[in-house]
């Protein structure tokens, strides 16, 4: 990769306590996309989800691979949303990290596909990996993060980083 | 588009070498990726296949979680090191097959905040043979400093010749 010249920072949001959903709306040009969340909910807990174009359908699935009892793996399908956590999910003490890549996202012959890594530590640790599937031949146009569950708010501090990725 | 993405520092080893630490990291960026690709002159009986890896010299308050492979079981570790800190299976160690160099990406966001400082941590190390290595890992340094240098070895043993690091810088604007 060329430094500097095809990993480009999109749009960053910091959340401030009052919402539990981010919404990128404005990414064209690139041909991958890299999404960095860090952050907690400030009550409670939920998952981390992900839509695209606002598509509330059951258009989703995913598979994951995670730390739990040495090694454990599941799926979802024909979900409302991309679960991107299981046990690394938000909580109001220790953040979660999740780094998440999509590819070929403006594809218009193709489903959607995103490969996502979730941490959290210490104390109820949790390492994930996460493939999930948006069943859509359509351009990703939006992408939109929230919480699951109860819907929390994102902590205040936490931080969403859309970031593109340009073929040479 | 300036800084986004920009190689901070880049070390090769030319002779066998305790450990490797980047200084005066900048702070002016948002993120780090540290990428290397290492081996250790320990074997697996000596834990050669496991890396230190510690910020600003200190070697306290690091937790992380381990899930690997070896290429028949998967297994899960926690680790609470109260001295030096340890990434598992994340050096070649120094008996697998000859010439074969792990390949290690290390994410570390947020590295200037005043809260606790999350990483993550991919690893493999191939060896053509019945052992071998994946780790996906979650680390924590609870320490509120800014990240100001970072330090990578081998758990026993040195770093060898030909081992590479590179620190890059990403900035979210």
């Amino acid at each position: 990769m060329a430094a500097g010249s095809t990993y480009t920072p999109i749009a960053t949001t910091t959340a401030n306590g009052s919402v539990n959903s981010i919404t990128f709306n404005s990414f064209s040009g690139y041909t991958d996309l890299v999404l960095i969340f860090l952050g907690k909910v400030s009550s409670g807990s939920g998952d981390l989800a992900l839509r695209f174009n606002s598509d509330t359908g059951t258009n989703y699935s995913n598979t994951w691979l995670n730390s739990q009892s040495n090694g454990s793996s599941g799926r979802a399908s024909s979900a409302s949303s991309i679960t991107l956590t299981e046990s690394s999910y938000l909580d109001t003490v220790r953040d979660t990290l999740n780094i998440m890549n999509i590819m070929n996202y403006s594809n218009s012959n193709t489903y959607k596909t995103v490969l996502a890594r979730s941490n959290k530590a210490p104390t109820g640790y949790a390492v994930e990996a996460k493939v999930g599937l948006w069943r859509s031949t359509s351009a990703i146009t939006s992408i939109t993060l929230f919480s699951t569950g109860s819907n929390p708010n994102f902590e205040s501090g936490s931080t969403f980083t859309l970031y593109g990725i340009l073929a040479a | 588009m300036a800084n986004t993405y920009k190689l901070i520092e880049a070390k090769t080893l030319t002779t066998t070498t305790t450990d490797i630490t980047f200084t005066s990291i900048p702070q002016t960026y948002t993120d780090l990726k540290l990428v290397y690709s290492a081996r250790s002159n320990a074997n697996t009986g000596s834990e050669g296949y496991d890396s230190v890896f510690y910020f600003n010299g200190a070697q306290s308050n690091r937790t992380s979680k381990v899930l690997r492979g070896d290429g028949s079981v998967t297994s899960s570790n926690t680790i609470d090191e109260a001295a030096t800190f340890r990434l598992l299976r994340a050096i070649e160690p120094n008996d697998y097959t000859s010439s074969i160099f792990c390949n290690v990406e290390i994410y570390i966001p947020n590295y200037t905040s005043s809260n606790y400082k999350s990483f993550s941590v991919d690893s493999v190390l191939e060896n053509n043979a019945t052992a071998t290595g994946l780790s996906f890992i979650a680390g924590q340094w609870s320490s509120t400093a800014a990240i100001t240098s970072i330090t990578v070895g081998a758990i026993n043993g040195s770093l060898v010749a030909y081992s590479t690091f590179y620190l890059y810088g990403i900035s979210n604007s």
